[in-house]
């Protein structure tokens, strides 16, 4: 499936996506720490390999990332992305955990922020099973902090031998003050696109 | 001195007294040659290791094995001495440890040996490498001198 063929209707309905999934992770994530959360429209972007990582402020940006890995009918790349100081808020709302040192997490705040990032994509991936009927499972998740370039790009590496383009749905999403926000940022692979648009009724050539 | 940028899955070169640079590689691998008396360094941002499974245009700076003859072939092109080439490396991490891993996320590893082995079918010595481990890693080559700079987000900087 060559992405240039995409029509508006196409990308639509990949926002609507991004919007059910992100929309459910957000209210899974206003649900665990008791904050109202809102979110942005999702974007959804074809873009060459070398602006993956702009929206998070370039490829040396530090973020905290969980990463899972979606099989079953549409396979591909999920990542939950935050900065540093949100997750540091985020432990604090959600454990108490008050922020030690400035960029170090120990194994008790990595794991849980695993786990939030666990339920929280849990929950995007649940809601498109149900939308779409098609069978969905995620992979155990792996957390990693570090720069946004090296981190993303591993989400890239399914669409490395079909061209210099990947398609990606990301839907920001913010508490009231912007303490805590983030990004959902679902990759999926070229040929998850054909079943999903399959599933969902769209036409394509 | 300008600072040159290679972008992911891209190639380029360096003359004196420019500087060459690659940004966030993560399971990438970073190859560098350096031509010490020409003054001559290039920089290769390979992202996969066999071109083989490539569909559809070929990239060549994306693969390791059509990366490193190409990088050669522009730095011969603009001025270098084959024969006088070093390489150093960088990169090739796993950025997430999963406990089941699958091909696809040992890619750092592979793209290391796939450049290795590319490199050593040129006959190019490689000097240095910081290989491996689970860290991105952002590298910058002075061409007057051959210092590679390799920054990375929890051990500062180290130079080969």
């Amino acid at each position: 499936m060559k992405f240039e063929h995409f029509d508006d209707f196409q990308l639509d309905v990949l926002r609507e996506v991004g919007n059910i999934g992100a929309g459910n992770a957000a209210t899974a994530l206003s649900k665990l720490i008791s904050k109202e959360i809102d979110m942005k429209v999702p974007q959804v972007k074809i873009i060459p390999f070398d602006e993956i990582s702009d929206f998070v402020g370039g490829a040396e940006t530090l973020v905290v990332c969980v990463f899972l890995r979606m099989l079953g009918d549409i396979p591909g790349n999920m990542f939950f992305i935050i900065s540093v100081d949100s997750a540091k808020n985020l432990l604090e709302e959600l454990l108490g955990m008050t922020a030690q040192d400035a960029e170090v997490f120990n194994d008790m705040e990595l794991s849980a922020l695993n786990e939030i990032g666990n339920i929280l994509t849990g929950s995007y991936l649940s809601s498109l099973a149900d939308f779409t009927k098609l069978n969905m499972q995620p992979s155990v998740p792996a957390v990693a902090i570090d720069m946004a370039g090296a981190i993303l790009s591993y989400g890239l590496l399914e669409f490395g031998h079909s061209g210099d383009f990947a398609l990606t749905i990301d839907t920001a999403f913010f508490q009231g003050n912007e303490k805590i926000s983030g990004h959902f940022f679902l990759i999926p692979d070229p040929e998850a696109l054909l079943q999903l648009f399959q599933a969902l009724g769209v036409p394509f050539k | 001195m300008n600072v040159i940028k290679v972008g992911m899955a891209d190639l380029n070169i360096a003359k004196s007294p420019d500087r060459i640079r690659t940004t966030g590689l993560g399971s990438c691998v970073g190859v560098v040659l350096f031509d010490n008396q020409n003054k001559i360094g290039g920089m290769a941002h390979v992202m996969l290791p066999d071109s083989s499974l490539s569909k559809g245009m070929l990239n060549t700076a994306k693969y390791a094995n059509t990366a490193i003859p190409k990088l050669i072939e522009d730095m011969e092109r603009a001025g270098a001495n084959r024969r006088k080439l070093i390489a150093k490396l960088a990169g090739g991490a796993q950025m997430f440890a999963f406990s089941v891993a699958s091909d696809a996320m040992r890619i750092g590893p592979r793209n290391v040996e796939a450049c290795k082995l590319a490199l050593n079918e040129a006959r190019i010595p490689i000097l240095a490498e910081d290989t491996g481990g689970n860290c991105g890693r952002t590298i910058e080559l002075d061409s007057c001198t051959g210092i590679l700079n390799i920054r990375t987000v929890n051990q500062g900087v180290k130079e080969l």
